[in-house]
């Protein structure tokens, strides 16, 4: 079920990237661990100097996908190419062109982490002198100064991930694949992540990004292919992933938590969706749903909020969250109830994403 | 409830850390060996622990067989000295060979050789380099029998240079015999399997040689396997060349048996190091 359509066109064959084909490309890849069918047809094009996010739970083949697309693991089917070489034919080549941070910190636990840095650099084809030089930019650059020189037993997750990713980034790839980069990272840390991996696209790599996160991919991919059960269910821009998803929930913290009920009636009326009571008793949430009046649910929100204040209710402050992974999956694997969803995402995709990721969406006073 | 803002960090600033000028040409075979080599030496210096039995076998192995074992078979412990070292120098250093095999299956174990595999470096650099650090293992083993073994009389008649070439010849045996644990693994699932596995070869391997005894003592039937035996003639090669006597015979026997191996179990391992499962 291709939800927010929009697949990129086919690519042509035997072409470089730099003559303008995908810098990631497969066609119907598989794959089976004994009775599991981990891949079921994996197709996936990612243009060059793009940031592309493979969103999915856990299990849904994502770095199975990244291990066939780096290399390590043969496919059981299909075909796939890599910085314009095939991954079964010349995984030579493309290892010349990748950068892969897997989702076990890759390190060694015995060594320091400027130990590591070094021996990974010295892998990476630096001279001596060069990569002592280049550990000790990316131990400044992922704050790990202080512990450059203890054992990296000793290192707390998030530490292990950020020298895990500093060695990934020790010499320039075409492509880098990163397996949930920040999973297990502090929130500073994790736009650390995000500003690097923004960098990376914006100097001209691809970046192949999987997440369990819709708000990560939201914020660095261009495009986002969701897959489940080693499929991809659906690929598009975040806008288009989010329009057919719905626009999340509309929080609303009541002024006097004594006008609950009357805004609840009020809400359930203009929204005509079931309003929650939040756990704070002046606290409310409902679901907007995917823009089905034909209106964005950032205008249906703003409208509802509005339509309160006419009724003497004082809003204290309210918010437009996203939707939620689970939400997501809920909307491009269920059937929507309210026509078909890629009409709806093709009108409406815009609105919605530019109020989630450009303004504030927390409101203060009313 | 995700207010996504944007981030004033990012527009203009690239952060430190990214790569800068064009990717490095990938390491030749040799370089990255030695990378990992100079790995493997941090691992020891980091866990010295790991070099116990290291030190422990030459020790006990060359203090034990000789005052244990002398009386009984030689009359005298010093005169069973002179027959057994060569032997005990062998089983010593031959014990402690699994290290390489048991570095690979750690690596494998932890996820970290998904690393080396997607870079574009020598498939064989990694169990090679840990042959490198492991020299330095041998050379210790060996080391402390002979100095132990002189310290408590052995007098060979070929003088120092011949425990020298002795120690030399072994590490050529040493190493290819690696080879056969790298193989394992990157088998087996976990270190101590291969441990296991290697000490399972090893023991028979080397007390059913010449090491402790002449074989026209033992059946036919172990008289065959011993003098089949690539230890045997290891053995028999370390002490007619401590004895000063000619041992260029059974010195191309043990090349040839070295070769052999190496030929077979290298390769093996290459593949399975590439092989994408």
């Amino acid at each position: 079920m291709n939800t927010a359509q929009a697949t990129p066109e086919p690519a042509r064959r035997n072409r470089s990237p730099s003559s303008g084909g995908p810098a990631i490309e497969a066609e119907r890849l598989e794959k089976r661990f004994g009775d599991r069918r981990a891949l079921a047809g994996v197709d996936l094009a990612v243009a060059p100097g793009t940031v592309f996010g493979l969103l999915g739970p856990n299990g849904a083949g994502k770095t199975t996908t990244v291990r066939i697309l780096a290399t390590l693991l043969a496919p059981d089917g299909g075909r796939a190419r890599v910085a314009g070489h095939d991954v079964a034919a010349e995984p030579g080549l493309v290892r010349r062109a990748i950068a892969l941070a897997g989702q076990s910190a890759t390190v060694d636990e015995d060594l320091t982490g400027r130990e590591n840095l070094v021996f990974l650099a010295r892998l990476a084809g630096l001279r001596r002198a060069a990569a002592k030089a280049r550990a000790a930019q990316l131990l400044a650059a992922f704050d790990l100064q202080e512990a450059a020189a203890r054992q990296v037993k000793a290192y707390s997750g998030g530490m292990r991930r950020r020298l895990d990713l500093a060695a990934s980034l020790i010499a320039r790839a075409e492509v880098y694949f990163l397996d949930e980069p920040t999973t297990g990272l502090d929130p500073a840390s994790r736009a650390q992540v995000h500003r690097l991996i923004r960098a990376l696209a914006a100097g001209g790599a691809t970046v192949l990004l999987t997440t369990q996160y819709l708000d990560e991919a939201d914020q660095l991919a261009a495009r986002i292919a969701v897959i489940d059960h080693g499929t991809v269910i659906a690929e598009g821009t975040p806008g288009q992933l989010k329009a057919a998803a719905g626009a999340g929930t509309l929080r609303i913290r009541l002024a006097d938590p004594a006008q609950r009920p009357k805004a609840r009636r009020a809400l359930a009326g203009l929204l005509e969706v079931s309003v929650h009571d939040g756990a704070d008793p002046a606290e409310l949430t409902a679901q907007i749903p995917a823009a089905a009046s034909g209106r964005p649910a950032s205008g249906q929100a703003a409208a509802a909020v509005a339509e309160l204040a006419w009724a003497g209710i004082t809003v204290g402050e309210f918010a437009l969250g996203q939707p939620s992974l689970e939400q997501v999956f809920l909307a491009l694997t269920s059937q929507p109830p309210a026509g078909p969803a890629p009409t709806a995402a093709g009108l409406a995709p815009a609105a919605s994403l530019a109020t989630a990721t450009g303004s504030p969406a927390t409101t203060k006073g009313s | 409830m995700t207010a996504i803002t944007a981030d004033p960090a990012i527009s203009g600033a690239t952060p430190q850390g990214l790569p800068a000028g064009p990717r490095p040409e990938p390491p030749s075979p040799w370089a990255a060996s030695v990378a990992f080599g100079w790995r493997a030496l941090l691992k020891i210096k980091h866990v010295p622990e790991m070099l116990f039995d290291v030190i422990a076998i030459p020790v006990v192995f060359t203090l034990m067989f000789t005052y244990l074992f002398g009386g009984a078979l030689a009359g005298s412990p010093h005169r069973y000295l002179q027959f057994i070292l060569p032997g005990t120098l062998v089983m010593a250093v031959l014990l402690v060979t699994m290290y390489a095999g048991t570095g690979l299956a750690t690596d494998r174990a932890k996820g970290i050789t998904e690393r080396f595999r997607a870079q574009p470096i020598w498939r064989l650099a990694p169990a090679a380099g840990a042959l490198l650090g492991d020299i330095a293992r041998y050379l210790l083993a060996a080391g402390l029998v002979a100095l132990l073994g002189v310290a408590i009389g052995f007098r060979p008649a070929g003088g120092a240079t011949s425990i020298l070439a002795g120690i030399g010849l072994l590490l050529v045996f040493a190493l290819a015999l690696s080879w056969a644990w790298t193989t394992l693994g990157l088998l087996l699932r976990t270190p101590q399997a291969v441990t296991s596995a290697a000490t399972v070869v090893l023991f028979p391997l080397t007390l059913a040689s010449n090491v402790f005894v002449a074989p026209p003592t033992m059946p036919g039937w172990l008289q065959a396997f011993v003098s089949v035996n690539p230890v045997s003639h290891l053995v028999t090669a370390e002490r007619a060349l401590m004895a000063g006597a000619p041992a260029g015979g059974q010195i191309a026997w043990v090349l040839l048996a070295s070769t052999i191996l190496a030929a077979v179990f290298a390769p093996l391992t290459a593949w399975l190091y590439g092989r994408q499962r």
